[in-house]
């Protein structure tokens, strides 16, 4: 497992270059409309937030607290009506279909909640997709992808299709996707919601061993178990990032970090 | 051979598709619409994903393919069919000139100025003269262009217009048509060597004579004929020129003399049997304006009534060709109608199948978009996966159609159907046309889905 330990030294070399800069991504102010006829619908509420490199977060909240549109907006899959949304150093507002798809590629890993393989491609082949839309030969791609398969212990699954593996695996084969393109954030999305609790629990030893090798991860849960396992708990409610003294009885004031 | 041609036709084909997609594809880069990066199309991972596609619907592959291959199909086959009735319609007049118009002398029926009926008539060289002037009144009107007599030879060795024709120890009987220079033009008919009949041999009665390839190959066995005399009914005549005709042999073994020396040689007096004319590009309606006239002046030196109905013959050409066109006209419409018919129908057949196929594909669209996919690279995959379908498709019908055409031209063998082939071009054309419907049919709905949000697609459950 030598090599294992090589791409672990490798993202950690990773993290502390990029740790020299200050945020991974920052909301200012951000407003999300949903129009639903002439009704229109305030889903986001002046969203300010800021997400340091490196940091294990989790966005909770009730269902229709609009933590999934955060979380769209974050991975540049949705556009917002106002504010500013700084993902590094560059303000994501109006890009191109073209620059989006591109930032999408190199910036972020996303992680589903359906996992959102494609049924008729092996678990390399789905794996290896990203570098595909960066133009990277077929031979390399498979090569790369089978590393990253072994790396959440499905080397000797690279050949079956998803509809052969448990929702535990085909979870992992979707985070070995997200982790491929090399990105400084994970973006995750009720990544145990389909799963039961000891698979949740894998999934989520996963997740925080990808955060200690130095990526950023943003997991958006409403199970306070999952929740617990981040650095950081961002509670939304009716769209607003609502602040740590207005929760009654907290037990996570501010940066307070949890076992990880 | 024919194989080797069909081949040949194909490759063309090819080339021309490829030529034409580079071309569009070179103008879709410059104006924008849709920017195509050349190493895609030779890219074999886009040729993977694409062949991965078609692999995992093959129903739908299938059934795109056959109603693509059926429109082409039947519209090849469809259009060879109605060329090969044109032709057929042009073989059945190839002999003679489409506006060519016959008026021969016969019995009167009708009792006219004192004449009883069942007189026979005869023209001479004045009625000839006199037919020159007929035209349709008015400035411009169409008339006769190309006039000529005829001379029917009395005593035929073996009746009708065939004489014992001699040359050396070679003997045979071949129509003989004494008549004047003109007579080239109402036969569809070409001098291969020499030349025809001129003025000159009109004048002065020479003794020449333009034969036929047919008899020049029975006399002649090779040996140039030209200025080689041959003995007509007891007559010697000079060779002047040989011709070859676009009907059966029947129209080369034919021999033609100047009308002046045959009135002259066989008792002929200035009699004339036949009169034919070609009247340029006029209608069949300015034809029988003409007609009448030159019967009517006729009528008026031979004491027949204009409107007896047996005492002239004439056979207008124009007016048949015409009506036979128009039949033909209207089946090659009604062919071609259902050809294209049939082609739509395929046209839709494709657009509703690519449209399903890639509502079926919204979810893995927004999953290729959130994985860093471009909407340039996600449309120009399903383009080209439809480009392909519908490209190989047309061109195994079109293929299929051109061998059935082939097939038809061997086996049917009448005076209808004649070489039922298809114009390369037409069968590119809509090859061609196909596929252009085939990329629409993939863009617009693969445009949509391209610019679907990935938020929603990913929710398309």
């Amino acid at each position: 497992m030598s090599h294992v330990s090589h791409h672990v030294s490798r993202w950690l070399a990773l993290a502390v270059s990029a740790s020299l800069g200050c945020e991974v991504l920052r909301l200012d102010k951000v407003n999300k409309y949903y129009r639903v006829g002439t009704h229109s619908l305030h889903v986001l509420r002046d969203i300010e937030l800021e997400v340091a490199d490196g940091e294990f977060v989790a966005i909770m909240g009730a269902s229709g607290s609009g933590k999934s549109t955060l979380l769209n907006i974050l991975g540049i899959l949705d556009d917002y009506d106002s504010g500013d949304y700084w993902l590094g150093d560059t303000l994501i507002r109006n890009l191109t279909e073209r620059k989006a798809a591109n930032y999408r590629n190199r910036f972020i890993g996303f992680v589903f909640q359906s996992f959102n393989l494609l049924p008729f491609k092996t678990a390399l082949e789905n794996v290896a997709l990203p570098l595909y839309y960066q133009g990277i030969t077929r031979r390399k791609r498979n090569q790369i992808a089978t590393q990253y398969l072994d790396r959440v212990g499905l080397r000797d699954w690279a050949e079956h299709t998803p509809a052969e593996m448990s929702g535990g695996q085909k979870q992992r084969v979707a985070i070995a996707r997200a982790l491929i393109g090399k990105p400084r954030l994970i973006l995750a999305d009720e990544p145990t919601g389909a799963l039961d609790s000891e698979t949740s629990r894998q999934i989520m030893d996963l997740l925080a061993e990808i955060h200690r090798s130095g990526i950023t991860v943003l997991v958006v849960s409403h199970d306070s178990e999952v929740a617990a396992r981040t650095q950081r708990i961002i509670r939304l409610r009716d769209g607003k990032v609502v602040s740590p003294h207005d929760l009654p009885g907290s037990s996570h004031p501010g940066m307070t970090a949890v076992s990880g | 051979m024919t194989a080797v041609v069909l081949g040949l036709e194909l490759l063309g084909v090819l080339v021309a598709l490829a030529a034409v997609a580079l071309f569009i594809i070179t103008v879709l880069r410059i104006t924008g619409v849709l920017v195509v990066q050349w190493r895609d199309l030779l890219s074999a991972d886009r040729w993977g994903e694409v062949f991965d596609t078609i692999k995992r619907n093959k129903l739908r592959t299938a059934l795109t393919m056959i109603s693509v291959a059926w429109g082409i199909f039947v519209l090849v086959f469809l259009l060879g069919l109605g060329k090969g009735l044109d032709n057929g319609l042009r073989h059945t007049f190839a002999r003679d000139a489409t506006n060519g118009i016959w008026v021969s002398a016969a019995k009167t029926s009708i009792a006219h100025d004192g004449y009883d009926v069942g007189r026979k008539l005869m023209f001479d060289n004045r009625d000839y003269e006199r037919a020159k002037s007929a035209r349709v009144p008015g400035p411009g009107g169409a008339g006769i262009d190309h006039l000529s007599g005829q001379f029917f030879i009395k005593g035929g060795q073996f009746g009708g217009g065939e004489m014992l024709t001699k040359r050396g120890k070679k003997a045979n009987a071949f129509q003989i048509n004494a008549v004047h220079p003109d007579a080239i033009y109402l036969a569809a008919q070409s001098i291969e060597s020499g030349r025809f009949l001129d003025p000159l041999d009109i004048e002065q009665r020479r003794k020449s004579a333009v034969i036929g390839r047919g008899v020049r190959d029975y006399l002649f066995e090779g040996e140039p004929p030209i200025g080689q005399w041959i003995d007509l009914a007891g007559v010697q005549f000079q060779v002047v020129g040989v011709f070859s005709g676009q009907g059966d042999a029947q129209q080369e073994r034919q021999i033609y003399i100047p009308v002046s020396t045959a009135q002259l040689a066989f008792n002929g007096a200035d009699h004339l049997g036949q009169l034919e004319f070609t009247i340029g590009d006029a209608n069949a309606a300015q034809a029988k304006v003409i007609t009448d006239q030159v019967v009517a002046q006729l009528a008026e030196r031979h004491h027949f009534d204009p409107k007896d109905p047996q005492a002239v013959h004439v056979h207008n050409n124009v007016e048949q060709f015409e009506r036979f066109s128009k039949i033909f006209w209207m089946i090659s419409t009604f062919v071609i109608v259902i050809g294209l018919g049939t082609l739509l129908a395929g046209v839709v057949g494709v657009s509703n199948i690519m449209m399903i196929a890639v509502k079926e594909r919204t979810k893995e669209i927004g999953v290729r978009k959130a994985l860093g996919a471009t909407p340039t690279s996600i449309v120009a995959m399903i383009i080209q996966e439809a480009v392909f379908l519908t490209g190989v498709a047309g061109l195994l019908g079109l293929a299929g159609g051109v061998a059935l055409l082939g097939v038809t031209a061997k086996v049917v063998v009448n005076d209808f159907v004649r070489n039922p082939a298809i114009d390369l071009k037409v069968g590119i054309l809509a090859t061609l046309g196909l596929v252009i419907a085939g990329a629409l049919a993939g863009y617009f709905p693969a445009r949509a889905a391209a610019r679907v949000n990935p938020v929603h697609a990913l929710r398309d459950q």
